[in-house]
């Protein structure tokens, strides 16, 4: 089994002068579920942003499936992570204009590949959206016609997972998606999200301060304790 | 495709702000537009009013007045010609036709012309066109009268029908011309010219009705009946004005001088053409000043959608996060709101053409009788498509501000949803 994310000698910051990341080597596996912890503010989402090819490193490389972001144009990381990365966020990752069904195929728009993959595994994209549907328990019909806005936190939160996951992305980027939701959702969500990138083989890095996740993942890296620059604060 | 279907839902979940902005950049090009139209329509139904006239000659007063008055029925003349001036010009031997005018009276808001059946013999108008009817034919007694098309129609007349003349212009004259009515003889054929809008006589006609009338008024105690009026010597004392047809244009310029120096009384003789040139010049002025000031209202427009699309462009940075995390590079980001801006103002182009046509459509009956333009609703001419492509093009332009600003945001926010 390959690597899904190689972070090697990794520095980044925000303003020249000011990093925010000096890591240490980070390898997370294919199929890898890791928990990614860490205070607010300590480059959680920084590092998120570097390993979605949305911002460049200062320094160090950055493999994807063995790929090296580095020797990546812009447009080709763009399609990049529209190919092989999927994202949920804390909140609101819907777009309140688009129906369900279209929330969820977005990725497969801009990706002829996730497409491919959706539809070749379901044999059509509307079977696609169905069968996520099913899994992440929004199979009712009434729901289906709803404006998204209307949805609840919770259900919000697996359409997004509907949409990470379509077409079989080999990595799921998932930035503190329970943080909005109760305990009971949040337990029922984790599990749901854990087995569905189990079927997929999908690597998850699942991002969060809460400790009290930490059970549902193969793996915890903490960030700070990898992370050169909190460790000369301290 | 996926841009083009999220610009139209995007747009379509901001309802209120967008059917505003289109609201405002249709009626700017729509004004736009329309400025254009009534130049353009107001000059060729001006230049098709009259055609084939070598010289007019009235009272010496400005050439363009003349030519509003004497062919256009606008304004009044301010004083009249003898009937002798007349005569003797008219039987010059370089003249092959004349037509007297005799302007002054009006029946329900139309003009009453008095001329001579020399005017349905010689009279041209468009593409040289002589008059035709419809209905009737050329006035021949003393009371007949000839209405033009939009006359009849307007207020239902057929041959046969009896009609008063009031005395003076304005639709709500008193003095009318009650105890002398004429009777409808001939219908004209539409012409698009002010000939429509007018009620023909004869000048002895005119002489007629007003025997026992001096300076605007009735004179008390004289009333002379129709017949008694028929049977006085009703040679005409003064005409408004009147059109000449040469036997060769060669004699025009030598022609209109000697009227011009008219030794018995002050004349001008104009060229119909010449005239219609100094009129347009006249205007041009004033059409220039509105070509700039509905260019600044598509301005005004444009800048509207622009503060539309600037105020909403930081509630949607969390929209253009969740594009990027699925796949849309800036570029697609920048497309999106160009997209948008094109997708308005091509709206707001085609509603702004129709609402135009739907107001012409309208007020097609009003602007010729209020102002005497015959407005023919035609598609866009090429002049009007290449404003609507400038527009479309400054639209385009617009759309790149918010496009670039968004671009930026995209690039420094990444996927972190801000709120
Ligand atoms: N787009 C940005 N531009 C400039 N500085 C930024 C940007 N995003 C984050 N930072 C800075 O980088 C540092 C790390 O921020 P980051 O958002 O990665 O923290 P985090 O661990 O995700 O925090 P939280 O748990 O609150 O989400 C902070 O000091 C923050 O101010
Ligand atoms: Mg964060």
């Amino acid at each position: 089994m390959g690597s899904a994310i190689e972070l090697d000698a990794l520095k980044f910051g925000w303003k020249p002068g000011q990093l925010v990341l000096d890591l240490q080597p980070v390898k997370i596996d294919r199929g890898e579920q890791v928990f990614l912890k860490g205070p607010s503010g300590c480059g959680k989402s920084t590092l998120l942003n570097l390993i979605g090819a949305v911002i460049r490193p200062g320094q160090g490389s950055i493999q994807l499936l063995g790929q090296d972001l580095q020797q990546l144009s812009g447009s080709a990381r763009d399609r990049f992570r529209a190919d092989h990365i999927g994202f949920i966020f804390q909140m609101f990752n819907l777009l309140p204009f688009l129906s369900m069904q279209e929330n969820i195929l977005l990725p497969c728009r801009f990706s002829a590949l996730r497409r491919q993959r959706a539809e070749q595994r379901f044999g059509s994209l509307e079977q696609a959206v169905g069968h996520y549907l099913d899994d992440l328990g929004l199979n009712d019909r009434a729901l289906l016609q709803r404006p998204v806005t209307e949805l609840s936190m919770g259900q919000q939160q697996r359409v997004a997972v509907a949409r990470a996951l379509i077409g079989a992305p080999e990595i799921l980027i998932a930035d503190e998606p329970t943080s909005a939701l109760d305990s009971d959702s949040r337990d029922s969500f984790l599990r749901l999200l854990n087995s569905e990138c189990q079927q997929q083989g999908t690597a998850l890095l699942f991002v969060s301060h809460d400790s009290a996740l930490q059970e549902h993942f193969h793996r915890t890296i903490e960030l700070n304790a990898i992370n050169r620059v909190m460790q000369g604060a301290l | 495709m996926i841009l083009l279907n999220l610009a139209w839902h995007s747009l379509l979940n901001r309802k209120t702000s967008v059917l505003l902005t289109l609201l405002s950049i249709s009626v700017s090009v729509m004004l736009l537009l329309g400025v254009e139209k009534v130049r353009t329509e107001a000059r060729s139904s001006f230049a098709n009013t009259v055609s084939g006239a070598d010289l007019i000659v009235g009272a010496r007063s400005g050439p363009v007045q003349l030519l509003l008055y004497s062919v256009f029925r606008i304004g009044d003349a301010t004083s009249n010609i003898s009937w002798e001036s007349y005569q003797k010009i008219s039987a010059h031997s370089k003249v092959a036709w004349s037509i007297p005018i005799s302007l002054g009276d009006s029946h329900r808001g139309f003009r009453v012309m008095g001329t001579s059946r020399a005017y349905f013999e010689h009279f041209r108008y468009g593409q040289r066109q002589l008059l035709e009817f419809q209905q009737g034919q050329a006035f021949d007694g003393l009371y007949d009268a000839v209405v033009g098309a939009e006359v009849a129609k307007k207020l239902g007349y057929t041959v046969g029908d009896k009609i008063v003349v009031a005395h003076g212009l304005g639709n709500t004259s008193f003095a009318k011309h009650d105890d002398k009515p004429f009777r409808v003889v001939g219908i004209l054929d539409p012409t698009g010219t002010p000939v429509d809008r007018t009620v023909h006589v004869s000048l002895e006609a005119i002489e007629a009705i007003h025997v026992d009338w001096k300076v605007g008024t009735r004179l008390p105690g004289q009333t002379v009946s129709a017949e008694e009026a028929a049977q006085m010597d009703l040679m005409p004392k003064q005409i408004t004005a009147f059109i000449l047809g040469l036997k060769s244009p060669m004699a025009t310029f030598h022609l209109q001088r000697s009227i011009n120096n008219y030794r018995k009384e002050p004349l001008l003789a104009i060229l119909p053409g010449v005239a219609l040139q100094q009129l347009w010049d006249l205007m041009s002025v004033a059409e220039k000043a509105l070509v700039a000031i509905s260019i600044l209202v598509v301005f005004t427009g444009l800048i509207g959608m622009l503060t539309v699309l600037l105020t909403s462009l930081n509630e949607r940075r969390r929209e253009m996060a969740i594009l990027r995390s699925v796949g849309a590079r800036p570029a697609h980001i920048l497309a999106l709101l160009i997209l948008e801006t094109t997708a308005l103002t091509l709206l707001g182009a085609i509603l702004g053409a129709l609402l135009l046509y739907a107001g012409l459509a309208a007020f097609k009956p009003w602007l010729s009788s209020a102002f005497g333009l015959y407005i023919t609703l035609g598609p866009p001419s090429p002049y009007q498509w290449q404003l609507l492509g400038m527009v479309m093009i400054a639209g385009i332009m617009v759309g790149l501000i918010p496009g670039y600003r968004a671009y930026r945001y995209s690039l420094a926010d990444g996927l972190s949803v801000r709120i």
